[in-house]
């Protein structure tokens, strides 16, 4: 494990940088004894620093890098479960379950996420209304808890309050060493991928409503630009995991192929975004453009459907050196007709954003702090720029009237006294913490911006 | 600090300074719930300030600060630190003095040269262990053109801005691998408590648009900031103009 060394650290979206001494344990040993060594600015897993906002970082603490712990540990094929390392990229792993069958159950936008991330943060997938989030595929981890002790932890226990914590937990709770996770079978590394183009932002919600009972996947991608008849026109496309039947016959000798990793990179950073309103009125028309005019289905790789932008690393440098914020919001079904109000504030605003996604949302966790729950999840790229903060809080407002929640993996500046009324079981997983870390070792940027180590009431904002 | 540039708490060395607590408003303003530590000379000035700032919603705490007693520096810095993460630090207190008594008479020379130079970098010292200790944190340094080219009518005070904004320029670069960021502001003539009786000079400001530059600068995370934006082409004119000329000049 390297001594630590002073380093900036930011999330994907490149704002609120800050430092934190970073040190690389592999084994649980070396983890217990970061975690006892932390002064009092606290410890603080990272991944692959894909959350976009501040969760991942530790000004002025510890922040232990656990990508050197890799690896995947044992393989049950027949029982399609995997124990693997928490470091594990989601990349690495899918390559090895693929080789033998097997896929994960939940995959996220991008495969450059690890499987401690994945936990930390309850990530979702385009399945979310029928296989729900990664947690729930979770049967145990081994959590490194602030005592330096290592408990295996499963979801109906021992300690299951301890185990629903750390799932969506934010690395709060502890370190999650390791998990063991159940995998499903696929006849292919390919998706059967159905695209079909809606005029309005009430058919894309119409499409993706029915497609909740007829489609494994499905998600939808819309114009935050246009306004008036088109607003919120979108494409929406749906999957299911391909048979070998359905693959085309010079593929079906290789039905496991996976492409190999990728290698174009944004070189560096802009001196200013170039996602700005000129490229990205240019986006939306082109996205929405690109997709066939009537329902279309074909083949599709499985990295392809589920992770398109993983084709360009460092895409995020694009958005230039004040960065992006991304906003995912969801809302309860009842609450649909915030989707569209959210939209049309969007593209009044002038703010431009170019990656949308909307998607239906099937039942949450048991965890405190995951993100999902039955309704509309709406997601927004925004590069940074005078007048978001503006924005940004108008929407709150409305998701919080529709009693909804943003998603603290992308956070990167919600106001902290939004919370308790996003997340009710705010109280729980204080308690939690009281009980598991009382000295309040584990600590990071956004648990302190949050108040998520010293809860703060519920307050009315100022008119 | 939060991805759009709003901290969520403020300290103010200098509590009662004009441009200081209009700094202080702005971010009350997008902010809500700002937490604002006054650290100032006791008297009617904060606590009207503070009574201010909590009608807007701030979370206030007033510490008793004097800037020309050397260990007050680091230890209001710890009182601030004490209530939680300090996220942007104004360095904003600052006397004027009389400009002829000054480059004569020994007791206000060093009273201005204290003040506005030794006192900030005995703040900045202390800032910037805060810095070190927190892994984040923006100093602003409310320095002035008048440091840029000393003038005849008031070069002690020119002088001492002219030191005070050399040091909070380097300890921009120092923090900058620790995490901190500075941003040296250099306003030209602000109607101010500072400026009162005084004939204000072309290009003069009031102290909002001084807020509102501070508050976009942090936001777009700059380094240096002319109020009003005109005068960094003029300082620069007049920086390079021969000493013959500049004596002419009606400055
Ligand atoms: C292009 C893109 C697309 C995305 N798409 C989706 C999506 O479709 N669905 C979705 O849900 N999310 C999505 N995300 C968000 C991403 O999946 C999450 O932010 C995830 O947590 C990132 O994992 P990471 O390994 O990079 O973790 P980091 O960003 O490094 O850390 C995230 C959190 O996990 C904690 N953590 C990490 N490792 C451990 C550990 N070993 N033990 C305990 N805590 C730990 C950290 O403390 C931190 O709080 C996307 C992100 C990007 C950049
Ligand atoms: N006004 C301008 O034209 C102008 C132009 C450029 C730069 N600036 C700079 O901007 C800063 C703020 O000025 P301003 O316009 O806001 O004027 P101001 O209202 O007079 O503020 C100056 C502040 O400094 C404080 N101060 C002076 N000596 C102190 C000491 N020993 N200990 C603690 N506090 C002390 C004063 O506090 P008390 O209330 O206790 O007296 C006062 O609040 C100053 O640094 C000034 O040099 C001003």
């Amino acid at each position: 494990m390297s001594a630590g060394a002073p380093t900036v650290l930011h999330g994907w979206g490149r704002t609120s940088p800050s430092v934190a001494t970073v040190r690389t344990p592999v084994t649980a040993d070396e983890v217990a004894a970061a975690v006892r060594g932390a002064g009092d600015r606290g410890v603080l897993a990272r991944g692959l620093g894909r959350s976009y906002g501040d969760p991942a970082q530790n000004a002025g603490g510890t922040v232990l890098d656990m990508t050197h712990r890799r690896g995947v540990r044992r393989l049950d094929v027949d029982a399609a479960v995997v124990e693997v390392e928490a470091g594990t990229s989601l990349d690495e792993l899918l390559r090895v379950l693929l080789g033998v069958g097997l896929t994960l159950p939940v995959q996220p936008g991008t495969r450059q996420v690890s499987v401690g991330g994945a936990i930390a943060a309850d990530v979702h997938g385009k399945n979310h209304h029928v296989a729900g989030s990664f947690g729930a595929h979770v049967r145990w981890v081994d959590l490194l808890t602030a005592d330096g002790a290592v408990q295996r932890l499963r979801p109906d226990g021992p300690d299951p309050e301890l185990f629903w914590g750390t799932v969506g937990g934010m690395g709060l709770t502890g370190v999650v060493l390791r998990a063991e996770l159940s995998v499903r079978r696929v006849e292919t590394s390919s998706v059967v991928v159905t695209s079909e183009r809606h005029g309005d932002l009430g058919e894309v919600m119409d499409a993706l409503t029915r497609l909740d009972h007829e489609a494994e996947y499905s998600v939808a991608w819309f114009d935050s630009v246009s306004r008036g008849r088109g607003s919120g026109r979108g494409v929406v496309l749906s999957g299911h995991d391909a048979r070998l039947d359905e693959l085309p016959v010079a593929q079906r000798r290789t039905p496991y192929a996976v492409p190999p990793p990728r290698s174009v990179a944004v070189p560096l950073v802009p001196p200013v975004s170039l996602v700005n309103r000129l490229s990205g009125r240019a986006f939306n028309e082109l996205w929405f453009r690109r997709a066939p005019r009537h329902p279309g289905t074909g083949v599709e790789h499985a990295f392809g459907f589920f992770q398109p932008l993983d084709g360009v690393a460092s895409w995020n440098r694009l958005y230039g050196p004040r960065g992006l914020a991304q906003y995912q919001l969801a809302v309860p079904h009842d609450a649909a007709a915030v989707v569209p109000e959210v939209v049309a504030a969007v593209a009044a605003s002038g703010h431009v954003s170019c990656l949308n996604v909307l998607k239906r949302f099937g039942p949450g966790t048991p965890s405190p702090l995951s993100f999902p729950m039955p309704g509309w999840t709406l997601a927004l790229d925004l590069p940074v720029a005078p007048g978001l903060a503006g924005l940004l809080d108008r929407l709150d407002a409305m998701v919080l009237e529709a009693g909804g929640r943003v998603y603290l993996a992308k956070d990167s500046r919600t106001p902290a006294h939004h919370l308790a009324a996003m997340y009710p079981d705010l109280p729980r997983f204080a308690a939690l913490r009281r009980r598991v870390d009382p000295e309040g070792r584990f600590a990071s940027d956004l648990a302190r911006r949050l108040g998520l180590l010293t809860p703060t009431p519920a307050r009315e904002a100022r008119p | 600090m939060d991805a759009t540039g709003r901290p969520q708490s403020l300290l103010l060395l200098g509590g009662t300074s004009e441009i200081g607590l209009a700094v202080a408003d702005a971010w009350a303003e997008r902010s809500p719930g700002l937490r604002v530590v006054l650290a100032a000379r006791p008297g009617e000035r904060r606590d009207a300030a503070a009574a201010r700032l909590e009608g807007r919603g701030c979370r206030v705490e007033v510490h008793d600060f004097d800037a020309l007693d050397d260990g007050a520096h680091v230890r209001v810095v710890e009182k601030a630190r004490a209530g939680g993460d300090v996220d942007v630090a104004v360095v904003a207190y600052g006397v004027l003095g009389d400009p002829e008594l000054a480059w004569q008479d020994p007791e206000e020379a060093g009273r201005v040269a204290r003040t506005n130079y030794t006192a900030p970098v005995l703040s900045g010292v202390a800032l910037g262990a805060m810095v070190r200790a927190q892994g984040h944190g923006v100093v602003v340094a409310l320095s002035s053109v008048a440091g840029e080219r000393p003038r005849r009518s008031n070069f002690v005070y020119g002088s001492s801005k002219a030191g005070m904004d050399a040091f909070y320029t380097g300890l921009g670069e120092a923090l900058r691998p620790i995490g901190g960021r500075v941003l040296v502001v250099r306003p030209g003539f602000v109607r101010s408590r500072m400026t009162a009786g005084l004939d204000a000079a072309p290009l003069a400001v009031g102290p909002e648009e001084v807020a509102r530059a501070v508050v976009d600068g942090v936001a777009a995370g700059r380094e240096q900031v002319w109020v009003p934006r005109p005068l960094r082409p003029v300082m620069s004119t007049l920086r390079h103009l021969p000493r013959p000329v500049f004596r002419r000049l009606p400055l």
